[in-house]
């Protein structure tokens, strides 16, 4: 009983992690420039099967495949940003909506076209795989991995947001654009640096996810509500908010498909709608 | 004011391009006999659109989630004739009333947010239903959909035939009936308050307009409307698949709307044939590419094309006619 518990929080752990790290980036998209990005998913699935085709077809070890989906992401990104998420900060929520399902649309078209529309396997490397055991549980090594680069992320974006020069400009123009364009903060290039760190990080969190979430064309609709969840539920003033809406979530979804699977994804979207209902002012809605 | 001339009014508010429209669609009988089939899912789709035109065109409402009331309406109505009630009109009332009521219920929830928060709780709705349905196999089928719909002949007179014959014609007059009382909704004073509630809902609310109220009132009638359309689809192809709760069916009524024109009364119907008809199409081809083309078109949309169909023909025609002008102005 308590072995099977601690297993489920840490794998909801392991989970709510690569949760929290394909969503940061959406917090920063919604928060800087109130852009409602239902693609951002469509990221996380570039990184994906980057990672996934490069280690299959050209033998690319796991290790480098995972910056690789970083950088390809976050130029990806930078690109979309430039030429067309740009046009749209100022344009009706309903324009956004519609822009970003189209490419969501698209994504998911191209990725059946290109790599079909089966689940991609990724072989991980040895020293990743197989189990440990502590306090009497066995543990999944990969899980464990998941984790540890979570935490560093996390430790790391922390300190950038909050210690250096960069980081006091986006918090700067997420509380209050006008006035920090006003003190000579280049918002729109604060943002379009965010902007693509956040893609990267999406793009990581999906090569990382293969393993846990799978990989398959329809992944950024798959997951579309989680990563809106996450941001609703945590807010996006802060880094801790995100960090722990996704590890709660990735706890319950965990838990709540361990013990009473016969609800389901059920609980995820009770859970969503309660928690929107008794805590709307989570949501940034700046107008 | 008589009888009469209320009845005057009336059809003097009821413009000749309006009446030719309608005629269409009813010479349709014997203008497109071999795709009867396809024009009533067109006329469904049409209704949906309307419903989802009253939330998002007239009131502002941003749902990724409309296809909840429509599933429900399809189920409803689905699994009254399933369980030996096959008499059309009774059920269809059944479904919208169903509709109506979860969407009475559950827009206590979609009215108070901002639009993100809409978005998210529509969107939870909607996959909320399809988990639910998916989950209860045991009543709705599940992923194998509901089977064993059978219809009682329509007025006792006219059995559903294979052709779609009576469909065609069961749909052309429940949409028509709506879309008259939509219309009338949306020019009377309660539509116009709509508008404003859209446009600037801080000041309808100082001026003392019970905004809530009103946004709720609107959103249970749309959500029987979209429920008698779902209604009519289970009742027409005897069949209720579960992806009548799928988030693809809200974000395509959405698509087909914007396609039309958001806003404007026949945008939904207009949205709905182009979209239906191209999807009928071009899906024939490949889907994949369907839906490649599709995400295209909704950003060429955004970036270029405001309005939709009726926006471009509305642009049109003033471009015409204001060029017919301007040579009289200079004599």
């Amino acid at each position: 009983m308590i072995a099977s518990l601690i297993g489920i929080v840490f794998d909801g752990l392991a989970y709510g992690m690569l949760l929290f790290l394909i969503s940061v980036g959406l917090s920063v998209t919604l928060g800087l420039m109130n852009f409602v990005n239902l693609a951002h998913g469509a990221f996380g699935m570039l990184g994906g099967y980057l990672c996934a085709l490069a280690m299959a077809r050209w033998n690319v070890p796991f290790l480098v495949a995972l910056p690789l989906a970083f950088v390809a992401a976050a130029l990806a990104g930078l690109l979309l940003e430039r030429l067309l998420f740009r046009r749209f900060y100022r344009r009706s929520h309903l324009d956004q909506v519609l822009l970003t399902i189209g490419l969501t649309f698209m994504a998911v078209a191209a990725a059946t076209f290109l790599f079909g529309p089966q689940q991609q396997a990724l072989r991980l490397p040895e020293y990743l795989s197989g189990q440990f055991s502590v306090l009497g549980a066995d543990h999944n090594l990969y899980r464990m991995f998941l984790l540890a680069v979570g935490v560093v992320l996390t430790v790391a974006l922390t300190l950038v947001v909050e210690r250096t020069r960069f980081g006091a400009a986006v918090r700067a123009a997420v509380d209050n654009p006008r006035v920090a364009e006003a003190l000579g903060i280049r918002v729109g290039l604060v943002f379009q640096i965010a902007f693509a760190t956040g893609c990267g990080l999406a793009g990581l969190g999906g090569a990382l996810g293969v393993e846990v979430l799978g990989l398959d064309p329809v992944f950024p609709l798959k997951y579309m509500v989680y990563f809106l969840l996450v941001v609703a539920v945590g807010g996006t003033s802060t880094l801790k908010g995100p960090l722990y809406a996704a590890l709660l979530l990735g706890v319950a979804d965990v838990a709540g498909k361990y013990y009473i699977p016969q609800v389901g994804a059920f609980i995820i979207y009770a859970m969503m709608v309660i928690l929107l209902i008794l805590r709307p002012q989570g949501l940034i809605s700046r107008s | 004011m008589s009888a009469a001339a209320r009845a005057r009014t009336w059809a003097g508010r009821f413009p000749w391009e309006e009446g030719a429209f309608w005629l269409l669609l009813a010479v349709g009988f014997w203008l497109w006999p071999k795709h009867l089939a396809l024009a009533s899912q067109v006329l469904i789709a049409g209704l949906f659109a309307l419903s989802y035109d009253l939330i998002l065109g007239y009131a502002g409402i941003l749902s990724l989630g409309h296809a909840a009331y429509f599933g429900l309406g399809a189920y409803a109505a689905g699994l009254l004739a399933a369980h030996g009630w096959g008499e059309p009109l009774s059920g269809l009332l059944a479904a919208g009333c169903c509709a109506g009521l979860a969407g009475f219920l559950t827009s206590f929830l979609v009215v108070r947010g901002q639009d993100l928060t809409r978005l998210m709780v529509t969107t939870a709705i909607g996959l909320l239903l399809f988990e639910l349905a998916n989950r209860l196999s045991n009543i709705t089928g599940g992923v194998d959909g509901l089977s064993g719909v059978e219809m009682a002949p329509l007025l006792g007179a006219f059995r559903f035939d294979i052709y779609g014959r009576t469909a065609y014609g069961y749909c052309l007059i429940v949409t028509f009936v709506l879309f008259l009382g939509v219309r009338r909704m949306v020019h009377s004073p309660f539509g116009w308050s709509l508008r404003g509630m859209r446009d600037n809902p801080s000041r309808m609310l100082a001026l003392g307009y019970p905004v809530q109220r009103r946004l709720i009132a609107l959103y249970t009638v749309s959500a029987a409307i979209a429920g008698v359309a779902g209604a009519l689809l289970a009742q027409t192809t005897q069949f209720v698949s579960i992806d009548v709760f799928s988030f693809n069916r809200s974000a395509d009524v959405m698509v087909m709307l914007i396609v039309g024109g958001a806003g404007v009364l026949y945008g939904g119907l207009v949205g709905a044939a182009v979209f239906t008809l191209a999807y009928h199409f071009l899906s024939a081809l490949n889907p994949v590419y369907w839906q490649f083309w599709l995400g295209a078109f909704l950003i060429a949309i955004v970036l270029f094309g405001r309005g939709g169909v009726l926006g471009a023909c509305e642009r049109l025609s003033r471009h015409l006619r204001e060029r017919g002008r301007a040579p009289a102005a200079q004599r």
